[in-house]
């Protein structure tokens, strides 16, 4: 039987293995026929290159650079995207790069305005700071869950994963099911420094990488705990209190409730011009407004 | 330069293009990643569960054992129902069956991954949860989706294997006394051995990319599992869950987890063009 296989595999062979193209011609003229081509295809690509960079020509008469937070980047972008249609003279880059990189471009001069969802540190007082909006952060549970409260201490130990049964915070005995954020998410980040403080999230724990991805998941599993923007937090899933306050809209506009950060703008010095216009335009009742429509609170 | 030649310097260079686009990307890749592979050692890397990019721990061991799990169970579950469909398809049913069921399996294979996943969430996973225990995101979730998702891999190269071995081979079969079954069995099977085995390593490797599916049933948790029901990481979903936020190191060790699963892959692809050849 050995013999079958060997005759139909070398049909295969056969059919996969091309010779040289009849018409192309051979050897030599084909080698030097490549390299030509070759040649030429990459001078074509990096024709290219340069066209794309010389075509990013800079058209606006005024632009801002408004480097920093990914928390804030979203909001930022939608602030500009309406800034700018009001004002068609007016370009405004938004860039992501995180807290810290911001802080420091807005040091350096390199950005005109640095966006950060963490206060400022120490040495970096110096900047001028501008608090543009209130941002929670909701503990949520199934809404069949008969736990109303958790004090931060137990929070952390259960995202820790010290404590992995739901009968030690006075719930029906069952594993709970942890859920976080990707490693690099504002709000993992956020959470991690109101909540965990040097200690780490159990690497147990689901990941999920949006509020909403871990909003559904909560609403769907009655042993899940997990944690959104207050803001997105609707009557499928059900917030907990933190120390007995929950995230209300007030509690976190008066900071009672404890997992709250401010959502800043830094620049070196007080903004002026095009930049204050701007800085104007985001505090002002429409700007607001702007920001309580994508879940935040205000600061005004 | 007549146009004959013309036309053919032509399409070489469009083929060229998108050889080279394989080119740009594998150099891209390598480029990004292996300064971090090189900082934190190979074998940190890839042996170390620790996975804290922003606290500086780059370890994707769990993530590979979990890949390869994944994939696994995923093998387990679809290569006998592909096979078993494959076979029947190619040799017990009539031509006119043959001519509405094989474009329906195809037709398998046109679904969005994404689409798979939003099943498994919405119908597989609160299964698992409630009648198996655990989160219901889990390494059974993520192989069970994936083992529906390779079958149009499977059955249709593995078809094309059994279609191709010559009916003469059958005929001489059951000329000795052979029944239907007993010809598939010792012959039909071996001849066509190494295309259905090309078939398994192109559906592995179908497993081991996929990622969209992955990440919304597999629960994403970065500790090794202790059991089916527990949620994993693979490497791609590692890759498109991190990669929105990833700046510097972070974004760094995203590349560097494209290396290894570039490695993988490419292994399992030469090892489906060897055993093609070898026979």
């Amino acid at each position: 039987m050995s013999c079958f296989p060997e005759k139909i595999n070398a049909a295969q062979e056969r059919r996969k293995r091309p010779g040289p193209a009849p018409g192309l011609g051979g050897g030599l003229w084909q080698n030097r026929m490549s390299l030509k081509a070759v040649s030429l295809f990459f001078t074509l690509l990096l024709l290219l290159g340069i066209a794309g960079c010389r075509g990013k020509a800079d058209t606006a008469s005024h632009a801002i650079c408004v480097a920093g937070s990914t928390s804030v980047q979203p909001f930022a972008e939608k602030l500009a995207e309406v800034y700018m249609e009001q004002h068609p003279g007016v370009r405004i880059d938004i860039q992501g790069g995180g807290s810290s990189a911001g802080i420091f471009a807005a040091q350096q001069g390199a950005a005109d305005l640095g966006a950060s969802s963490r206060e400022l540190v120490k040495a970096e007082k110096a900047l001028h700071e501008i608090p543009i909006a209130w941002d929670g952060i909701a503990v949520i549970v199934h809404p069949s869950n008969p736990l109303t409260d958790l004090t931060l201490e137990q929070l952390r130990l259960i995202f820790q994963g010290k404590i992995t049964d739901w009968q030690a915070v006075g719930s029906p005995a069952h594993a709970i099911d942890l859920i976080s954020r990707e490693e690099g998410s504002g709000t993992r980040e956020a959470f991690e420094t109101l909540v965990m403080g040097k200690t780490e999230v159990s690497p147990g724990a689901l990941v999920q990488d949006s509020n909403g991805a871990v909003r559904e998941i909560v609403a769907g599993d009655p042993h899940s705990l997990g944690y959104i923007s207050a803001g997105l937090v609707d009557d499928r899933v059900k917030a907990v209190a933190v120390d007995g306050i929950l995230p209300s809209r007030d509690n976190i506009k008066t900071q009672k409730y404890k997992l709250v950060r401010r959502f800043l703008l830094v620049g070196r010095e007080a903004p002026a011009g095009q930049c204050l216009a701007f800085v104007d335009f985001i505090l002002s009742p429409q700007g607001q407004r702007l920001l309580e429509a994508e879940g935040l609170v205000g600061v005004k | 330069m007549d146009k004959g030649k013309f036309v053919e310097r032509v399409l070489f260079l469009l083929a060229l293009s998108s050889i080279s686009s394989l080119v740009i990307i594998t150099v891209f890749i390598f480029l990004e990643g292996l300064p971090l592979i090189f900082q934190t050692g190979f074998k940190d890397f890839i042996l170390s569960s620790h996975w804290a990019p922003t606290k500086g721990h780059f370890g994707i061991g769990a993530m590979i054992v979990s890949s390869l799990l994944v994939t696994l169970g995923a093998m387990v579950l679809g290569v006998p129902l592909g096979l078993a469909c494959a076979i029947v398809l190619a040799e017990f049913s009539s031509a006119r069956l043959r001519a509405f069921l094989k474009p329906t399996l195809e037709l398998l294979a046109g679904i969005p991954s994404v689409v798979y996943g939003f099943l498994g969430v919405i119908w597989l996973v609160p299964l698992i949860r409630n009648y198996l225990g655990g989160p219901g995101l889990s390494l059974l979730a993520a192989a069970v989706i994936l083992g529906i998702m390779i079958l149009p891999t499977v059955i249709s190269i593995s078809i094309d294997a059994l279609t191709a071995v010559p009916d003469i081979y059958r005929d001489g079969s059951i000329a000795l006394g052979a029944t239907e079954w007993q010809t598939v069995r010792r012959v039909v099977l071996p001849a066509a051995s190494s295309g259905i085995i090309t078939a398994v390593i192109l559906g592995m490797g179908r497993a081991v990319g996929e990622t969209m599916a992955v990440i919304m049933v597999a629960g994403n948790a970065i500790k090794l599992p202790a059991s089916i029901l527990d949620p994993v990481r693979t490497l791609t979903s590692n890759i498109a869950l991190e990669l929105g936020y990833a700046a510097g190191r972070h974004r760094e060790a995203l590349f560097a987890t494209g290396i290894v699963l570039f490695i993988i892959i490419m292994i399992l692809n030469l090892s489906a063009t060897l055993i093609t050849r070898r026979r």
